[in-house]
């Protein structure tokens, strides 16, 4: 059989926007320790509906580290902190019995809080919606294989086109930067010959685009890189930087 | 009513092409005047809403995620089928064709499906114009893969992210044009009610996850491209939020349903660990290329480690039942193998519900490196999920629920039989007759929402006369009262149950009797039992909170309660197939070696529900499946 662990929650409640928010103690009793952190949540809120209070609200979907749903502050690190690891593939065995654990929302001031652990990021959608294409049609494209790419370009560009928006990456930054998911996006089509043509275009219009949503700027303290589930490299920064400064001097 | 698939007539390799030509045009400035309402942003539905928006028509598109890029396309793993024959090796339209119509146990429509296979071609084409970063060969061409039911390479892949890799190509043509604003978007909105006027889908009723608002919205076509039902069985391989609520809510308002009892079960999935679970992790089927299938010969090694059972003492079920096919057997011949031997009492891991996908073999040939570099991905979500290295050992997985091919029903122009209402992905019956091939989802979304609506649609605008209507018809009020109604009567019981442990009794209950193996006396014990549960739940469910704001619990009532309707409908059908065929296994229908066995004099058709009123019988309607071109021949894999 499998341990089980009783817990702690300090978990952040907040009826909607305009609420100030507070931090709540719950208990969590013989948690499985083959549980994943969104199941114990889930258990969790079945006993609170069961004591007729609201469960807590948080998001989820996929649950297998890929939609890029989940959005937990855990312990101060999002995700969690286990390495590569999104909250809803972070398992019990990682925590001790008799801990205490607290659970917050991303912070920061591009993603205001909708209620709980909620919040909206459609700021990153409003980022793709300024450059994060290749501007092609449906229909009329050239046979695929008529164009070699490289596999270390194509899997450069794989690398950086994993991202799962997320946003754990602002979560972490003490400025709310943004930089790691535009230099992802950016790098993702500006390594591949389809994105060439578009490549300055693209950078000077993606950052504009994360400046005026309210996203801080970058000090490259890496905090982003630590906490990145899909281990988004910060090399990818480095080359925004300099697709950005080529649309400076054209 | 007669059931019109309009197919176009004409020799098959043909159809496509012709009536391309014969099907009516909107002319360019005329587009504008029509508004499309997508409800759906997975691969059909980004895919569609990109298109239709380019070609100039005004398009909505609604989701239920915070973020398009979310939908639930973004899980796929494996790989996306196209009949591009780069490497060469005998692949072709007609061979990707036939072995699509043969997977499916000759229960999928011809036409269709040649359609499919022909357009698979332009789907990688686009998809690298977009800069979708496939796997490439170290000449720069794109690399392939093989998959089960096939014994061709035709798979194109994306490490084991093709899904995402391809959502975020459909993606970025949808966010182009929310950027050009010729569509607006609506993230984390629900639809909850399909509008008719004088007979066709004119709109729809959606809520605000946000903040509760109804509203309502009106559009010259609504197209449906809302994913499959998985979730009826609570635990499958879906993200927790698939649903059937969009197509159940379209069926009462009478579209057909068709085939519901088609349902997937994928052989590669981790094990169920604990009644806490909330759903389950595939493990891709790719893994099958390199990974050996395999139990213990004598029932009492299953308690050992696997590396102290003897080469000898190891069953290779699957090599030895299928030696031509072998691990790559279909999906539901490798599913019900593996039911099979952990029935006999030969199953490993804690439950004794799982087998061992090895690696070993592949290691030694291959080099751990080979191995890491094209499932990397997948051995760490496997230690992540099990806390297992299965560099080390093998891996543990059994079947589990995947992916539904049934839908509802649409001719060959993806229509429904409520003329305006499209229905695309796989919310739609079309392709995939009784079980469907790795990596032909994918295929089918985007041939759906990419190659096929814009033509089709367009026929629809040139041909008919209806008119967009305006929100205050009495359609929309009468729409809008039913889905408040709704919302007040789950908010108002107050009951003692959460809404989560009724889904959970209600999908072990169909599990149990309606899942890999299906009979007679278990399906009449599911129809019996399911309206109590229903009952119990309209008395006994307890959902928190308000309608006039966020509130999970009220969004999964709904969506509960439309499974505990649908699931009648799942087990009525299977019922009604009185055969085995594909997903579908009814223990009366089997060979003497327990191969699913048709009843094409009696079954060769797809069945059409229509709905009656919650419980009541829904009455069948009969599309007869025709086919010209192959021979309906038993499946064989040996
Ligand atoms: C784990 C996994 C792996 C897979 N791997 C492969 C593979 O390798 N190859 C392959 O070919 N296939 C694979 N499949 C199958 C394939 O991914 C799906 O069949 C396909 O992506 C479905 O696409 P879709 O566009 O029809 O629907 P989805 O991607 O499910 O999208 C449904 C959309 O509808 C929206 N929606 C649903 N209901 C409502 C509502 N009521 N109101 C508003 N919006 C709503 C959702 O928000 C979402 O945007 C896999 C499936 C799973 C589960
Ligand atoms: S829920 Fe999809 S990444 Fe966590």
């Amino acid at each position: 059989m499998a341990n089980k662990l009783n817990l702690t929650l300090k978990v952040w409640r907040q009826d909607n926007a305009a609420d100030g928010g507070r931090f709540e103690t719950y208990p969590a009793r013989g948690i499985d320790e083959d549980m994943s952190f969104l199941e114990m949540l889930d258990v969790v809120n079945e006993e609170l509906i069961e004591d007729g209070k609201e469960p807590i609200a948080f998001d989820s979907d996929c649950r297998e580290g890929i939609c890029g749903t989940c959005s937990l502050v855990i312990n101060g690190i999002p995700h969690g902190g286990r390495k590569g690891t999104t909250a809803c593939q972070l398992h019990m065995r990682n925590f001790k019995d008799g801990q205490t654990i607290s659970i917050e929302p991303w912070r920061a001031r591009a993603f205001p809080v909708i209620r709980d652990l909620i919040v909206d990021r459609s700021a990153f959608d409003r980022i793709i919606q300024v450059g994060g294409f290749v501007s092609v049609r449906t229909g009329g494209t050239p046979d695929a294989n008529s164009m070699p790419i490289s596999k270390e370009v194509s899997d450069k560009a794989m690398d950086a086109a994993q991202c799962i928006g997320c946003g754990a990456c602002v979560a972490a930054c003490k400025n709310g930067s943004a930089m790691l998911f535009v230099a992802a996006k950016v790098s993702h089509l500006n390594l591949l010959p389809q994105g060439k043509p578009e490549k300055t275009r693209r950078a000077e219009r993606m950052v504009w685009k994360m400046d005026e949503e309210g996203f801080g700027g970058c000090s490259v303290t890496g905090s982003c890189e630590a906490v990145c589930p899909k281990e988004i490299s910060l090399d990818f920064i480095a080359k925004l930087n300099r697709d950005f400064a080529l649309s400076v001097f054209k | 009513m007669s059931l019109n698939s309009n197919i176009p007539s004409g020799p098959l390799a043909q159809k496509w092409d012709q009536h391309k030509f014969d099907l009516k045009l909107v002319n360019p400035a005329n587009k504008r005047k029509f508004e499309v309402i997508v409800v759906g942003s997975g691969l059909a539905g980004a895919s569609s809403a990109a298109t239709l928006a380019e070609l100039g028509y005004r398009v909505k598109c609604f989701c239920y995620q915070d973020s398009p890029r979310r939908a639930h396309s973004i899980a796929a793993q494996g790989g996306i089928n196209a009949a591009k024959n780069y490497q060469n090796d005998g692949d072709s339209v007609y061979r990707l064709f036939y072995d699509t119509i043969k997977g499916g146990d000759f229960r999928s429509r011809e036409a269709n499906v040649y359609r499919l296979a022909q357009v698979s071609v332009n789907i990688i084409d686009q998809c690298v114009a977009q800069g979708v970063p496939f796997a490439r060969e170290y000449g720069g061409l794109l690399d392939n893969r093989s998959f089960g039911g096939a014994q061709v390479s035709r798979t194109f892949y994306a490490r084991g992210q093709t899904g995402q890799q391809l959502l975020l190509g459909a993606y970025s043509a949808l966010s182009r044009q929310i950027g050009l604003g010729t569509v607006q978007m609506y993230p984390r909105t629900e639809m909850l009610d399909l509008v008719i006027v004088d007979g066709h889908a004119k709109g729809i009723i959606t809520r605000d996850l946000t903040n509760g608002k109804i509203e309502r919205h009106a559009a010259d076509a609504v197209i449906l491209a809302t994913g499959g039902y998985g979730n009826v069985f609570f635990l499958s391989t879906n993200a927790v939020g698939c649903n059937v609520t969009a197509s159940y809510r379209a069926h009462k308002r009478g579209a057909f349903f068709a085939n519901p009892c088609y349902t997937q079960i994928h052989p590669t999935c981790i094990p169920v660990s604990g009644d806490h679970q909330s759903k389950l992790t595939l493990m891709s089927e790719s893994l099958r290329n390199d990974g050996r299938v395999w139990v213990p010969k004598k029932k009492e090694d299953c308690r050992k480690r696997a590396a102290d059972i003897a080469e000898a003492d190891r069953d290779y079920y699957l090599e030895r039942k299928y030696p031509s096919f072998g691990n790559l057997a279909p999906r539901d011949i490798s599913s019900r193998a593996a039911k099979e031997v952990c029935d006999e009492g030969r199953g490993v891991g804690p439950s004794g519900l799982g087998v061992y996908l090895d690696f070993g073999d592949a290691i030694k040939r291959l080099g751990e490196n080979k191995i890491r570099e094209r499932y990397g991905n997948l051995f760490d979500m496997y230690e992540c999920i099990t806390g297992e290295n299965a560099y080390r050992q093998p891996m543990r997985i059994f079947p589990a629920v995947h992916y539904t091919m049934g839908g509802l029903w649409v001719d060959y122009h993806l229509m429904s039989n409520l003329p305006g209402l499209f229905v695309l992905g796989e919310a739609n019956f079309s392709d995939h007759g009784a079980n469907r091939l790795g990596a032909s989802a994918l295929m089918q979304g985007l041939a759906d929402g990419y190659f096929v609506i814009p033509y089709t649609i367009a026929n629809y605008f040139a041909t008919s006369k209806q008119k967009c209507p305006s929100t205050d018809h009495p359609s929309f009020k009468q729409a809008e009262e039913n889905v408040t109604g709704i919302a007040s009567r789950l908010l108002g019981i107050k009951g003692k149950r959460t809404v989560r442990s009724f889904h959970r009794e209600l999908g072990k209950l169909v599990w149990e009797k309606c899942g890999m193996a299906r009979s007679k006396e278990s399906l009449e014990a599911a129809l019996k039992r399911i309206p109590e549960l229903r009952e119990e739940f309209w008395q006994n469910v307890n959902v928190p909170g308000s309608g006039q704001s966020l509130n999970q619990s009220l969004e999964y009532a709904g969506r509960v309660a439309d499974f505990m309707e649908f699931a009648e409908l799942l087990c009525t059908d299977a019922l009604n197939r009185d055969e085995s065929c594909g997903g579908h296994f009814r223990v009366e229908h089997q060979t003497e070696d327990g191969e699913a066995l048709r009843h094409d004099d009696k079954f060769a058709h797809v069945s059409a529900w229509e709905f009656k009123g919650v419980g009541n019988k829904p009455e069948l309607h009969k599309e007869e499946l025709v086919y010209e071109n192959v021979h309906m021949s038993t499946r064989s894999y040996k």
